[in-house]
């Protein structure tokens, strides 16, 4: 009995930073009837979204309960990334739920519910568990998309993702329970030594890169996103962009790093994949005059980008020395995106004005001048996605065109270079706007002069790390190098 | 050795230690910062004229290195060091940025202190690019160049401002990016026997040489053209021009004084400094199809300037036809011939920027660009029209003048090779003649015709020291061009040994080992001439 007490103490302490982050989801609950203060709320969530992150330090590595869950330095790292998207987001929140006049308990355990849901993801070891980790976030998801309940685009964005989610989530299902039927097994570790050339579990496969490319946004899966983005509530918008993307990723390598079939098989699916992204995301950017929708479609673009290292890491799978670069690549370009993206919708959210009304690239104009805080965090942001030197965004890039150049994909290479400019020039628009066009109109009587405190700390956060990477790429990459494990069950 | 050893270092940080200064000025404290810009940008002069000593005469190789790792995985390096190429080009940057400050002392009123920061940062990126000796560190400079000069053209333009700085833009980023994929592959090529791969320049020279790294032919003309299309776009080629009349016109002053003075000389020195040694095959197969452009350019150029109603169009289209000139000195593979294209590089970025300078200080005056506006300015401003006389003389090359040193050295060179290119790019210069004299005539020549004309003041003092230094530097050049060439010959001509090495290299590897014999090597020299 004591022994049996203390492998399950044991096996918890690999979920451990998930433990955190939904107790401190419940907790949150349990004190919306007696704490009124939103600030209190904000400093607890803050502080779960924190504690959870730093937990994740003192989880116990190796596989846990029985295999279902992998504690490496990759799912270390993803539990960084989305612990520190997490706590940004929730910071941008505060201001946001004031202005709305949303409830904030509620908000910030959802969030943190969808979070646990997402390090899970991270860790699965296991396709149920994955399941589980996936159903996790988008429950919380659908729900925090239709959070502006009185708005009915933001009802209309929950429905759309509610629907459409479940019916992604059912092809990822069914995909699962193929790949049990012809291997007999849902951990991924059994699955990798089936025979690749099982039509069956070809389907599988297929099924769940579809299931998985729906969460990603990958075209032609994509068709919820801009929908979705645009009505759910800004700070709930950079969650998504960042958080769930990023752990859906984390999968995807996972399941193809460890299934040998998958990753033969999903060269030419990738290749393609990205290239529709890339371009389905930055031609439908290019026409937007809603910013938040243009950023929608631009991060539709970039998990085209990552799409492209992930077709050179298939490509090149039978050469570990050349994979490793790549995988590097995609850890990093996710770490880069994500910030950058949760600043980027932080600055948004507060120009919006109270219902997000005022998100027309007309609103923008002189901007520079109206709020010279935002507009350069804005700006550096824009830069950081078009991909300019000295931003995280460049070293991301540059990561994905040396991984695509060195598995041979030239004409990837050179179609990711094209889509880069065609980049250029929705975000410099944006930026034009913002310098050199003259606000037209009356500004609305609640705007604020600047931003507030807790989204400028935002700001200053995503600027610095942005700049951080883009200055000395090195330690982060040096993180993301030292993850053996992943490369060494293969 | 002054300054610690960091020379380099300093002049490419130095301006961006102004701007910061600059940033804690009040935005409405205008004096100061015009004064504070100006003395910033003449203490950064004076500071590159120091590199004059140590750049030695008659030797190759670079002065003034400065080496340092910066990030580790890709290996990018902080590699400096300056030549007698990148050398004077510095030094036109310095000595123009000054001018730029004070052309706007009176012409740019709004959001003063950003112009003046902006400037500022544009001089960064120049300097940083003309002294990159690894090919990172030149694409992160080359990139970071964009955003200040397209802000200059954005805010600080004329009506359709953005329009421009929109084009300017996305031309430039289209070639950079198909150049980040070069470098990215020929740093996957460097990588050679599991060794980490690298972007230093002279390593991956040194490597081309020894054969460490073999490019094949069809490697080299994608990676060739990777590079040169980037270059081409800045330069600006034929038929890729079309973004440089908009941006000219559209730039305020400083900004066309910089962006024709300095910023297409980066992609000619791009060619010379990357597409000739490091891809020497391909850049002898595309010789003719470039110099064929070139030429078209030069015909061209000249012929859409001969009918502009717009005087600013006008200098914009010339600078195409004397680029036009560089790029076929370049690709005429004669060190005489190169050192023209160096040297016009330098006359054009003072002529032309003196051209757009006088072309604003009419603009100051009356607001527009319009020949027909103009026409007998002489009759109430003398010393401007004696002035504009001057620097157009010196930029239809008339003997004495720097104009003509390096459109003769150019055509000399290009004469030994193929003397029909040279006659074909002979009539560019004639014809540059006719619409410079013929516009000179038409502003400031006859009767005043618009009564407004007739009240426009003199030059001020302070466009008069300006345009006196101008036309000592005009004259100076004229007479005094040993100067220059002296110290541009031997890098010119490493280039050229860069070149043959290489093509002997890959001829030889088939046959015999070792170094090719007596006999082959003037069997190849007598191929590279005919080529």
């Amino acid at each position: 009995m004591n022994s049996l007490n203390q492998v399950m103490v044991g096996n918890l302490l690999h979920v451990l930073p998930e433990i955190v982050w939904c107790g401190f989801g419940v907790i949150l609950m349990l004190l919306q009837p007696f704490v009124k203060s939103r600030q209190a709320l904000t400093f607890i969530a803050m502080l779960g979204a924190a504690f959870g992150t730093l937990v994740s330090f003192f989880g116990l590595a190796g596989s846990g309960f029985s295999g279902l869950i992998e504690c490496d330095t990759f799912s270390l790292f993803f539990h960084w990334l989305i612990g520190l998207v997490t706590f940004l987001v929730i910071l941008s929140s505060d201001s946001y739920l004031e202005r709305e006049n949303l409830e904030a308990a509620e908000f910030y355990a959802l969030i943190l519910f969808a979070t646990a849901g997402m390090g899970v993801l991270a860790s699965a070891q296991e396709l149920l568990t994955a399941f589980i980790g996936l159903e996790m976030s988008s429950i919380a998801s659908y729900i925090l998309a239709g959070y502006r309940r009185d708005s009915i685009k933001s009802s209309e964005s929950a429905m759309k993702y509610f629907l459409l989610g479940s019916f992604a989530t059912a092809f990822f299902l069914y995909g699962i329970a193929l790949v049990y039927g012809v291997t007999g097994s849902t951990n991924l570790a059994a699955i990798a030594g089936a025979d690749p050339s099982r039509t069956l579990l070809r389907l599988g496969l297929t099924l769940i890169l579809v299931g998985l490319g729906f969460k990603v946004a990958a075209a032609p899966f994509q068709t919820w996103t801009p929908d979705v983005y645009e009505g759910a509530p800004t700070p709930v918008t950079a969650l998504f962009s960042a958080g769930p993307k990023a752990a859906t990723f984390a999968l995807l390598l996972r399941i193809f790093s460890t299934v040998h079939a998958a990753t033969a098989f999903w060269f030419w699916a990738f290749w393609i994949l990205a290239v529709l992204t890339m371009f389905v995301g930055n031609l439908g950017a290019i026409v937007q005059s809603n910013v938040k929708r243009m950023l929608a479609y631009s991060s539709i673009a970039h998990a085209g980008y990552t799409l492209v290292a992930f077709a050179a890491i298939t490509f090149v799978r039978p050469d570990p020395d050349a994979v490793a670069p790549a995988y590097a690549a995609v850890l990093f370009y996710l770490a880069s995106y994500a910030l950058v993206s949760v600043g980027a919708f932080t600055v948004i959210s507060e120009i919006g004005g109270s219902g997000e009304r005022h998100l027309s690239f007309d609103d923008f104009a002189g901007l520079g001048t109206r709020q010279p805080f935002a507009a350069a965090g804005l700006s550096l942001f824009l830069l950081s996605l078009l991909g300019l030197p000295i931003t995280a965004g460049f070293f991301g890039k540059l990561y994905i065109f040396t991984a695509a150049i060195k598995s041979n994909l030239l004409w990837l290479a050179i179609l990711m270079a094209a889509n880069s400019v065609i980049g250029a020039y929705y975000y410099l628009r944006l930026i034009v706007y913002m310098y050199m066009r003259e606000y037209k109109g009356t500004l609305p009587a609640d705007t604020r002069p600047g931003l507030s405190p807790t989204a400028a700390m935002v700001v200053v956060v995503a600027s610095l790390i942005t700049l951080y990477l883009g200055l000395a790429p090195n330690h982060i990459l040096g993180i993301v190098l030292s993850q053996p494990l992943i490369l060494s069950t293969r | 050795m002054a300054l610690g050893g960091h020379l380099l270092t300093w002049l490419i940080f130095f301006p961006a230690v102004g701007a910061f200064a600059l940033l804690w000025l009040r935005g409405d404290d205008e004096q100061w910062i015009r004064n504070l810009t100006f003395v910033v940008s003449i203490a950064e002069f004076l500071f590159s004229l120091f590199m004059l000593r140590s750049v030695p005469i008659g030797a190759p190789g670079y002065s003034l290195v400065e080496f340092g790792t910066w990030i580790t995985a890709p290996a990018i390096n902080y590699h400096l060091g300056v030549d007698g190429i990148s050398l004077f080009l510095v030094l036109l940057t310095t000595f123009l940025t000054p001018i730029c400050v004070l052309a706007s002392w009176h012409s740019v009123h709004h959001r003063i202190k950003e112009f003046h920061v902006t400037l500022l940062l544009l001089e960064v990126g120049v300097i940083g690019v003309f002294l990159s000796l690894d090919l990172f560190l030149f694409f992160l400079f080359w990139e970071i160049m964009l955003i200040p000069m397209a802000f200059l053209i954005g805010i600080w333009g004329h009506e359709r401002r953005i329009y421009a700085a929109v084009k300017f833009v996305i031309y430039t980023m289209a070639g950079s990016i198909l150049m980040l994929v070069g470098i990215i592959w020929l740093y996957n090529a460097s990588a050679i026997n599991g060794a980490a791969g690298t972007f230093d320049l002279p390593t991956i020279q040194r490597a081309l040489h020894d054969g460490l790294i073999v490019l094949t032919p069809r490697e080299e003309i994608f990676l060739f053209l990777a590079f040169f299309i980037a270059f081409a776009i800045k330069v600006p080629l034929f038929p890729l021009h079309t973004w440089l009349p908009d941006a000219h016109v559209e730039a305020p002053t400083a900004g066309s004084i910089i962006l024709a003075g300095v910023l297409l000389k980066m992609g000619t020195y791009g060619m010379i400094r990357f597409c000739l040694p490091l891809f020497p095959d391909a850049a002898h197969r595309a010789a003719p199809y470039v110099s064929a452009l070139a030429i078209i350019g030069i015909i061209y150029g000249a012929l859409v300037a001969l009918v502009q109603p717009n005087l600013k169009k006008l200098v914009a289209y010339s600078s195409v036809s004397h680029l036009g000139f560089v790029v076929l000195g370049i690709f005429a593979f004669q060190n005489i011939s190169m050192q023209g294209a160096v040297y016009q590089m330098l006359a054009h970025g003072i002529s032309t920027g003196g051209l757009f300078l006088l072309v604003g200080m009419l603009y100051d005056r009356r607001h527009t660009f319009e020949i027909s506006e103009y026409g007998g300015l002489s009759t109430p401003m003398p010393r401007l029209a004696a002035f504009f006389l001057f620097v157009v003389l010196s930029s239809l090359g008339l003997p004495m003048l720097n104009g003509f040193v390096g459109e003769y050295l150019i055509l000399l060179g290009t004469y030994q090779i193929h003397w029909q290119w040279a006659a074909w790019a002979a009539t560019g210069v004639i014809l540059s003649a006719c619409y410079l004299l013929w516009s000179y005539q038409r502003v400031f020549f006859g009767e005043v015709t618009h009564q407004k004309n007739r009240e426009l003041p003199d030059i001020s003092a302070r466009e008069k020291w300006m345009l006196a230094v101008l036309a000592v530097v005009i004259l100076w050049m004229g007479i005094g061009s040993p100067f220059f060439t002296r110290r541009i010959a031997a890098p010119c001509q490493a280039v050229l040994e860069q070149m043959n090495r290489n093509l002997m290299h890959e001829v030889a590897v088939p046959g015999v080992t070792g170094p090719p014999d007596g006999a082959l090597r003037e069997n190849l020299t007598e191929r590279l001439a005919l080529r």
